[in-house]
């Protein structure tokens, strides 16, 4: 298991090579990328804040809690916070797993745990000005299917 | 302890963190002697249901105890992912 929070780019398909590569037990392979949507235009940056020391603790308990309910051969989380600029890479995991439900279903757990539960939080910055994002009630409904 | 202030509780309070000296028992007192320090305090925690809070790095509840406790850390409802 690997977790990085950082504020630098991180290359994708390198990650996830690696990640394939590396693992042993596993045949399936499932990864997940979020990108910074620039909203219809309207969007000119996203400021990424966090909780240096609670961020890392909280996301090794969410990979923790995937591990303990599904066969995970492995998993990797990657955060970045600090200012981003649309269509850059914001977060990923991947899972690796004997089988891919398990893979599929250990990564939409860990996003849905890390929207609500990982100490991040986001900032708009448009051509009007900055917005704090608020919370969804459907991110803390995500939570309840699992 | 410590008391740390993330996203618009950071912006509003104005500060990071600071070191408080307190007796509060619980999280909820410890907010209350805030409150009553200045309107930006007042502020910030006017809306509890909006306010998430964390005991040494754990996300706690507002009728936690303090005892023991170094660091405390209030935010709004996380967004990551």
């Amino acid at each position: 298991m690997r977790i990085a929070v950082q504020s630098e780019a991180f290359d994708l398909g390198a990650e996830v090579s690696a990640f394939a590569a590396e693992v042993r037990g596993a045949g399936a392979v499932v990864s997940f990328t979020g990108l910074v949507r620039d909203e219809g235009g309207r969007l000119s940056a996203m400021e990424i804040e966090h909780y240096p020391g609670m961020t890392e603790k909280a996301i090794a308990g969410i990979v923790e809690k995937a591990a303990r309910r599904w066969s995970l051969a492995d998993a990797l989380v990657i955060h970045r916070h600090g200012r981003l600029e649309p269509g850059e890479a914001i977060m990923m995991v991947a899972t690796a797993a004997p089988h891919r439900a398990d893979a599929f279903a250990a990564a939409e757990f860990l996003m849905d745990y890390l929207k609500s539960r990982a100490p991040f939080w986001k900032k708009e910055i448009g051509a009007d000005g900055a917005e704090w994002v608020a919370a969804k009630d459907a991110d803390e409904d995500a939570l309840n299917r699992w | 302890m410590e008391v740390l202030y993330f996203a618009w509780v950071r912006e509003r309070i104005g500060l990071p963190r600071e070191r408080v000296e307190t007796q509060a028992a619980t999280v909820a007192e410890l907010v209350e002697e805030l409150r009553a320090r200045e309107d930006r305090y007042a502020a910030a925690f006017a809306d509890l249901t909006a306010l998430r809070v964390a005991l040494d790095q754990e996300l706690a509840n507002f009728d936690a105890p303090l005892a023991g406790v170094r660091e405390v850390a209030f935010f709004p409802p996380m967004t990551g992912g």
